[in-house]
């Protein structure tokens, strides 16, 4: 199946569930939408995206109500230089959704989601350790993978592969 | 490694509580698993699982390889399901490729899925029970898997470590006599996971130490991010080979056992009963093998074969430029997952367009399921932690990656 290119325009996707309910909240909060490789993308703004996900948990017709993941990529030195994602799965639908943040390097914050979903405690703490991502609202933000004492956030691109020497 | 803050729980001058440190080196832990337990008397008022000390950054790893040099990586994050976590990645890139993988691969693969989901639960059940006190078990569990062992090493060469799959395709042609030792193995198997349910299932003292026991609620399993057994084991129906089927998993009837109490017993049953449709998927695949090609038809990608390599000189510039200069992917992302023995294994995977992936995440289903050790346990009987801990099936490789 050769590859079909990317769709990118909300009109077109407003039937997505999750872009939907979005766009009908708050077309603000919305920045980009794309649907790639059978796979929805939305971006949404920083400051709304515990709402949003609150609100998509909540959904009546397609509840996302499980948090598959929450993961970090870092597109050093380009500004806004992180992309926190979040993979919502709906399990009465098996429909899935993939979040975004943008983040800017000057001050890397985001609200955490541990008050909807308990089970975001670790992948946030996961992509604090080895990012440098901080969440506000988080209750117990410590490093999980490396030692507590460890300095720098390994899996940012501007760590050498093979650590400082 | 975080460490537990002494924070009282219960108000000062009451100073009934102490704190309980369990691992890394402890045998019922599965690794190197730490619990810090705050417990009062024989009964554990707080939980929290510290890990981290088994990461070795396969994540910042992959992202120095080529795409084809990650297989092998893919494999020592899970040592209990290395074709599972292989098959997670090949098919997220090759859906970032777009490539269309013929009939006998996919089928092959879930032939082997289905061995390394059996595999999995074997030795699951042999050290949980052993934790909980039944020996016996892990003996007879270990002669069966054994047998698997042996399978993969005829296909691959190796008997953990395996490798196998290749995006494209797999590796190699099984070799003659594979299949028929597979259908002995899926024919006598039924009976032995019977031997085992005579050891367990009716067994009054494993009753009283797993019926009731460690119980989670469905909304509690779902919050917490649980998959795969832990979270049909509370009732919750979902099964990514089913309901999001992918290697063809469409084509094969099988049933999802889904238990609703949540305990221990529940989460046992779960892994009992998918031990025998495992089988029976193994059955059909034999029973079902297609003929044709195991690789895609894509020179650039996929290795040619050695012959052809000897003989044509178009075979073997693919074959120099793959091995030295990798494959370029287009650029965009993709999450793949895919039912592991443990849950929901996911892989997402970022590309730049480039012969390397510009990031790799794997999603643990053990990361994710292990938050809700806290749940099960915290007001129980401190005995259970073992208990809880063997039930959710933990593999600290994958925990920590």
């Amino acid at each position: 199946m050769p590859l079909s290119p990317p769709i990118t325009d909300i009109e077109q996707l407003k039937n997505h569930p999750a872009v939907g309910r979005l766009i009908g909240w708050n077309p603000e909060a919305v920045q980009e939408v794309k649907f790639d490789r059978d796979e929805m993308t939305i971006v949404v703004d920083r400051a709304s995206i515990r709402e949003a996900c609150a609100l998509l948990r909540e959904d009546s017709d397609c509840p996302f109500d499980f948090l598959s993941d929450v993961t970090c990529v870092d597109w050093y030195p380009a500004e806004p230089r992180f992309e926190v994602v979040y993979h919502l799965l709906s399990i009465p639908k098996k429909e899935r959704v993939r979040l975004k943040v943008r983040l800017n390097s000057s001050s890397p914050t985001v609200d955490s989601l541990t008050s909807i979903w308990p089970g975001a405690n670790f992948f946030e703490r996961e992509v604090f350790d080895l990012f440098g991502i901080r969440f506000t609202g988080h209750p117990y933000l410590r490093r999980i993978m490396m030692p507590e004492d460890w300095e720098g956030h390994p899996l940012r691109k501007d760590y050498p592969v093979e650590g400082y020497r | 490694m975080a460490h537990l803050t002494p924070t009282p729980v219960l108000e000062p001058g009451q100073d009934r509580t102490m704190i309980l440190n369990m691992g890394p080196q402890h045998p019922s832990t599965h690794g190197v698993l730490r619990v810090l337990l705050e417990i009062d008397g024989e009964t554990v008022v707080r939980l929290m699982p510290d890990i981290g000390y088994l990461h070795t950054g396969i994540e910042k790893t992959c992202e120095a390889k080529f795409y084809q040099q990650v297989v092998p990586l893919t494999d020592r994050i899970d040592y209990l399901c290395p074709m599972t976590n292989n098959l997670c990645y090949v098919l997220a890139v090759e859906k970032l490729l777009g490539l269309e993988i013929p009939p006998k691969a996919q089928w092959l693969r879930v032939l082997l899925n289905e061995l390394t989901r059996i595999n999995s639960h074997l030795v699951w059940l042999g050290t949980h029970a052993m934790d909980i006190g039944a020996l016996t078990v892990f003996l007879y569990c270990f002669r069966e898997r054994e047998e698997v062992l042996k399978m993969f090493e005829m296909v691959s060469g190796q008997r953990m470590m395996t490798s196998y799959f290749r995006v494209g395709g797999i590796a190699l042609e099984p070799p003659l006599g594979f299949f028929d030792r597979v259908r002995d193995f899926a024919g006598y198997f039924p009976e032995k996971v019977d031997e085992y349910e005579n050891l367990l299932t009716g067994n009054p003292i494993w009753g009283m130490r797993t019926k009731g026991v460690a119980r989670m609620t469905a909304e509690d399993a779902i919050a917490l991010g649980a998959t795969g057994p832990t979270l049909r084991g509370s009732g919750v129906d979902i099964d990514l080979r089913r309901d999001m089927p992918y290697s063809s998993y469409e084509k094969f009837q099988f049933k999802v056992p889904v238990s609703q109490e949540g305990d221990v017993f529940a989460r046992y049953m779960c892994r009992v009963q998918e031990l025998r449709e495992s089988t029976a998927i193994v059955r059909q695949a034999l029973d079902g093998m297609p003929e044709g090609p195991i690789k895609a038809d894509a020179p650039g990608i996929v290795l040619p074969d050695r012959e052809k390599m000897k003989t044509q000189m178009e075979s073997l510039i693919y074959h120099f430029k793959i091995i030295t200069e990798g494959f370029a992917v287009p650029a965009g992302e993709v999450y793949q997952a895919v039912e592991s023995p443990r849950g929901e294994m996911g892989y997402y995977i970022v590309s730049d367009g480039t012969a390397k992936p510009y990031r790799v995440h794997m999603r643990s289903a053990c990361f994710a399921n292990l938050q809700t050790l806290a749940k099960m346990c915290e007001g129980h009987l401190l005995a259970d932690v073992v208990a809880a801990i063997g039930s959710i099936d933990i593999v600290l490789g994958e925990i920590d990656r």
